[in-house]
């Protein structure tokens, strides 16, 4: 077993998925690089939104291959952080949004 | 991007200023030979069998250092084309009507004496000529009659502009040049350009990386560029930074040159060394010796092969054609991803490379 969880030299290794269901995988391969082409969204709007979706979710493999996408779809540092303290704030909002319902419970049961 | 000091590699007396050291460089990364891998994957030699495009590099002074440059060009560089090579150059035009197109580039070309000379007489001729500017040197107080120049001679301008966002442009090209750029865009389009006259837009990577798609980036330049700044402009080509001069010294001193390298051979595509600009171009030095390409030219590689080696060669023997290219382990700069020229990419990208590395 390896080490640790996490490692970069997996991220090249994400086609080994493909292995054992091939045909689940060419379905999925075809549906993310028909998302990920240009539509009413350009490359580099998607691969922003990609690396904002990246941090919420916490995948270091798809912060690395996001940022790299990002950059080369011609965003900048500024654009990418932007990116980031969107995922934040969504994160964050939602956890404040979920007062509501602490509220709801304290307001019933309180006096 | 680790910021380079702005200074030329020459200026420095960086030990990468050497031509010979930088193909030392490269082949010190273990990359494999690049003709060895283009017979891996079952494509023709390069040869060139036409020239569609004469590319005149008129010498290596610039009024600016930009991180990335091939050409270590600079304000302390000396190296310029004088008035006799000049004016070979338009007699290798007038005896081939066949060579539809002028192309000149630097430094900053129009700094060079002889420009208006190579412009006036290129289009007297019937060719199209295009001028590789900076788009900075169109404020020098010395270039203020130079865009109705242009204009009269409707030279197409074909501009540098790595980003439609400051930082990027000033992180490769120097210090306030986003500002400048958008000035002289202005002045351009008051001029006509990019509405009737022809003015395309140049995109290198800030950094270690391949471009993005050419199409996908050209709609975000023309949004961004028109929206936020009331700049219109006509196509975007995408330009992969070569692994040669300043920005091989980038890669060095950043750590990323062995990944680079790597990526370039990677990203191989075998489409893309169909297209290569060195079967259609024929590149001419400041002091008129021959090369394959620009890339060629400031790695001291000349034509070869039993081809002429200088325009007055040339001249003498009358044909260049067809001419087996030179190569080196540089040329997968021009065959990785999308593939790259002086006029863009030159295939489709591979499918993985649109969306990144690897889904994930």
């Amino acid at each position: 077993m390896a080490e640790t969880y996490y490692c970069p030299h997996d991220l090249p290794r994400f086609a080994e998925m493909g292995k054992e269901r091939p045909e689940l995988w060419a379905k999925f391969l075809d549906y993310y690089n028909a998302v990920f082409a240009d539509g009413a969204l350009t490359a580099r709007e998607k691969a922003l939104i990609a690396l904002g979706v990246a941090h919420a979710v916490q995948c270091p493999y798809c912060i690395d291959a996001y940022t790299q996408a990002s950059l080369q779809n011609g965003a900048d540092r500024e654009q990418l952080t932007e990116a980031v303290h969107v995922a934040c704030a969504i994160r964050g909002g939602a956890s404040l949004v979920h007062g509501v319902q602490m509220r709801n419970v304290a307001d019933k049961l309180g006096m | 991007m680790g910021r380079i000091p702005l200074a030329t590699l020459q200026g420095r007396a960086h030990p990468l200023a050497i031509s010979a050291a930088q193909i030392r460089t490269l082949a010190g990364t273990g990359v494999p030979a690049f003709d060895e891998l283009l017979a891996r994957h079952g494509c023709s030699p390069l040869e060139a069998r036409t020239i569609e495009v004469l590319q005149v590099n008129v010498g290596k002074l610039c009024n600016q250092t930009c991180a990335h440059c091939h050409v270590d060009a600079g304000p302390d560089r000396r190296e310029v084309m004088g008035r006799q090579t000049a004016e070979q150059v338009i007699e290798l035009l007038r005896r081939n009507p066949g060579i539809p197109t002028l192309d000149i580039t630097g430094g900053a070309p129009e700094l060079n004496a002889q420009f208006p000379f190579l412009a006036a007489q290129a289009t007297a001729l019937g060719r199209r000529v295009i001028d590789r500017c900076n788009l900075s040197v169109l404020l020098l107080p010395s270039q203020r009659d130079l865009v109705g120049f242009l204009r009269d001679h409707r030279v197409e301008v074909t501009a540098s502009l790595p980003s439609f966002r400051p930082a990027g442009t000033d992180a490769q090209r120097g210090d306030g040049v986003f500002a400048k750029s958008l000035v002289a865009l202005r002045l351009l389009n008051e001029a006509g350009y990019g509405k009737g006259l022809v003015l395309n837009l140049v995109h290198n990577p800030v950094g270690a990386f391949l471009p993005g798609d050419q199409v996908s980036l050209e709609r975000d330049y023309k949004r961004e560029l028109r929206l936020r700044h009331g700049i219109v402009f006509d196509r975007l080509y995408t330009i992969t930074n070569m692994p040669i001069s300043r920005f091989l010294e980038h890669l060095e001193r950043t750590g990323n040159l062995q990944r680079y390298m790597e990526l370039l051979v990677t990203s191989f595509n075998p489409h893309a060394a169909e297209g290569v600009m060195c079967r259609t171009y024929l590149s001419v030095g400041w002091d008129g010796t021959l090369y394959d390409c620009d890339f060629n030219q400031m790695l001291d590689m000349p034509t070869n092969h039993g081809a002429p080696r200088t325009l007055a060669e040339l001249l003498a023997q009358g044909n260049a054609l067809p001419r087996k290219v030179v190569t080196g382990r540089h040329c997968f700069g021009c065959t990785a991803g999308a593939g790259s020229s002086c006029a863009g990419a030159v295939a489709n990208p591979p499918v993985a490379a649109r969306g990144g590395r690897h889904p994930g």
